[in-house]
């Protein structure tokens, strides 16, 4: 059985997939069409409840709720990717040197991964935005510095499993370098276990960043954001209670998604269990 | 056996010993990263807090009321120094000690984070346990489905459907604010309630998947099927045998999920409009009054280490496989 039908029997895989690739078809969407102008101000057409002209109702402006959805999706996926990102490329780095060199160069690199995680994305942002003010490019690098001990973490780990292998004792026999099986052995032994962890860490992400555009440390107005929809529907509730739920369920329904693929190539992508299937 | 005791007594001592010197450094470490963030790179705080119309009399006059004309290492040491002796330092927005608000905020903060673990342990462990018993069967899929909702539910949202519930269609409480433990202890509670259930709900949502996990794991070990064959009944093997075993991971991720709830409790002080930290920390950087975040910031860096260390000693009461890791 091929990978791609065993990945579409496994049911968690294929809901997390499509609920992954509705989140980036609607973010790409976003670019080329949205009902209205997103972020239109309409107030004669304030706080329409659902309907044909307005699918998802209108905000305390008059803008149109399906349109502001789709362009935040960009802006979930743009922070995810950029975060994970930042996460992946240094911490995989440091953790592959510290498994590569162990000693005392390892000791470093993971005690100060622990220090880090003293340091949750949020305290980060706050720091950052009491310093350079609040934005998109705050909230990136927060959840980016807070995303690179994981990373380094799980590789290091990853990696000395990997180092204890017979074909890499035979690559050293052979003289190879550290970095040459750091390259032509190890990294490619971990990529499964580090797809996982960044599809999971694109989850926390969004979280990540709703929360913090919800707090306001985020992306500022007038682009739209899932977190900023809920705080200004939060201050509507009374009047118009559904635009504090439809971005909640956006947000739900891409963790899920993506939170549900990541289960699902861990199990696809470990061939202990693929061998048992 | 009793030749082992000081043996082992000596292993977790050095263990601890060693943790010790790791968590000091790391506070310190923790403290030197605050300070150079906020205390020295944003250039120099009279200015950033009086504007850019500011004149340079103005300016020199509030560096020397917050002590900047002195050298930055100087001003790092009377920090730290000042913190030791519960002395954070002055607000410039407040004109209060920074020790004085983070110590009425803390009122609000403290209470509904240990409620919010509290309601976490309690609802995870009997969810975890409950699914491990019922393994593969209907009632272990719905908690583990459920779970899988949860973790996908920013705390935040799951606050505010919780306010249009409950205190916009039913008028069973209200929709934030805090009256205070002087007036009524008991509405103040019941104002905590509704931000620590939904501080816990999306935490217990992990924790029982962990400890489901957890349990399972070690009811598969050979020792609890001696424990069984010697006859003990299914409660003395699950209380005696399993969920001590099974505790540790379930510890451990109970720590990690502490820096959750730091951070929770500021989003949801936030959602509820309840006077605790999180909602001093960002009046703090509305004002601009850089000297009370970095108060908050290392105060809630602080808890997250000294947890950490404190999981850590746990493991050593409660982990008997410990000394091979010493």
């Amino acid at each position: 059985m091929t990978f791609m039908q065993r990945a579409w029997r496994h049911k968690s895989f294929a809901i997390g997939a499509t609920l992954v690739a509705l989140l980036i078809l609607t973010a790409l969407l976003s670019f080329v069409w949205t009902p209205y102008p997103a972020g239109e101000i309409d107030v004669p057409n304030k706080l329409k409840p659902m309907s044909a002209a307005h699918w998802l109702g209108t905000d305390s402006l008059g803008r149109d709720v399906v349109s502001m959805l789709l362009v935040g999706a960009r802006y979930g996926v743009a922070v995810g990717l950029i975060a994970v990102g930042i996460g992946i490329t240094a911490g995989v780095a440091l953790g592959l040197y510290a498994a590569a060199r162990r000693g005392w160069i390892e000791e470093l690199i993971m005690r100060s991964a622990d220090f880090t995680l003293a340091f949750p994305a949020l305290l980060t942002a706050i720091m950052l935005t009491a310093i350079y003010g609040p934005g998109l490019v705050t909230s990136i690098v927060a959840i980016g510095i807070f995303n690179i001990p994981e990373f380094a973490r799980i590789t290091r780990a990853s990696a000395n499993a990997i180092w204890t292998r017979e074909y890499v004792l035979a690559s050293r026999a052979c003289g190879k370098s550290r970095w040459h099986i750091t390259f032509s052995h190890v990294l490619p032994n971990i990529a499964n276990v580090l797809i996982v962890q960044a599809t999971i860490r694109f989850a926390i992400a969004i979280l990540a960043e709703a929360a913090l555009s919800y707090l306001g440390l985020g992306t500022q107005p007038p682009t739209p954001s899932w977190g900023r929809m809920l705080n200004e529907g939060q201050a509507m509730m009374y009047q118009a209670p559904w635009l504090a739920v439809w971005p909640g369920l956006a947000i739900v329904f891409s963790v899920l998604g993506l939170n549900l693929m990541g289960d699902g190539l861990r199990d696809l992508l470990d061939p202990r269990l693929a061998r048992q299937r | 056996m009793r030749g082992h005791r000081p043996h082992r007594d000596l292993i977790i001592g050095i263990f601890l010993l060693r943790r010790f010197a790791t968590f000091v450094v790391t506070l310190a470490a923790a403290s030197v990263l605050v300070f150079a963030a906020l205390g020295i790179l944003p250039g120099n705080a009279a200015e950033v807090r009086l504007g850019e119309s500011a004149t340079p009399e103005a300016i020199k006059e509030l560096s020397q009321k917050l002590g900047l004309d002195r050298p930055a290492s100087a001003r790092y040491l009377s920090w730290v120094g000042g913190m030791l002796h519960g002395d954070f330092g002055l607000s410039v927005s407040y004109d209060t000690p920074v020790a004085t608000l983070i110590g009425e905020r803390l009122a609000v903060t403290a209470p509904l984070a240990l409620l919010a673990m509290t309601l976490t342990t309690v609802l995870a462990l009997a969810l975890g346990l409950y699914a491990a018993s019922r393994h593969n069967q209907a009632g272990d899929v719905g908690v583990m489905a459920a779970s899988q909702i949860g973790i996908a539910v920013p705390n935040f949202w799951f606050a505010i459907l919780l306010i249009l519930l409950f205190a916009v269609k039913l008028r069973w409480f209200s929709a934030g604010g805090f009256p205070g433990w002087d007036d009524d202890p008991l509405q103040a509670l019941k104002a905590l309630i509704l931000p620590a259930v939904s501080l816990a709900v999306v935490q217990a949502a992990i924790l029982a998947r962990i400890t489901r996990s957890a349990v399972l794991d070690v009811m598969r070990e050979d020792f609890v099927r001696t424990a069984r064959a010697k006859g003990l009944s299914q409660r003395a093997v699950l209380w005696r045998h399993v969920l001590r075993n099974a505790f540790v991971p379930v510890l451990t991720v109970m720590g990690l999920q502490f820096a959750n709830l730091v951070t929770g409790t500021i989003v949801v002080e936030n959602v509820f409009s309840l006077p605790g930290l999180g909602r001093l920390v960002f009046q703090a950087i509305n004002n601009r009054d850089v000297l009370l975040v970095q108060g908050i910031v290392m105060l809630l860096a602080a808890t997250v280490i000294v947890i950490n260390f404190v999981v850590d000693v746990l493991y050593a009461v409660i982990d008997p496989r410990l000394k091979v890791h010493a």
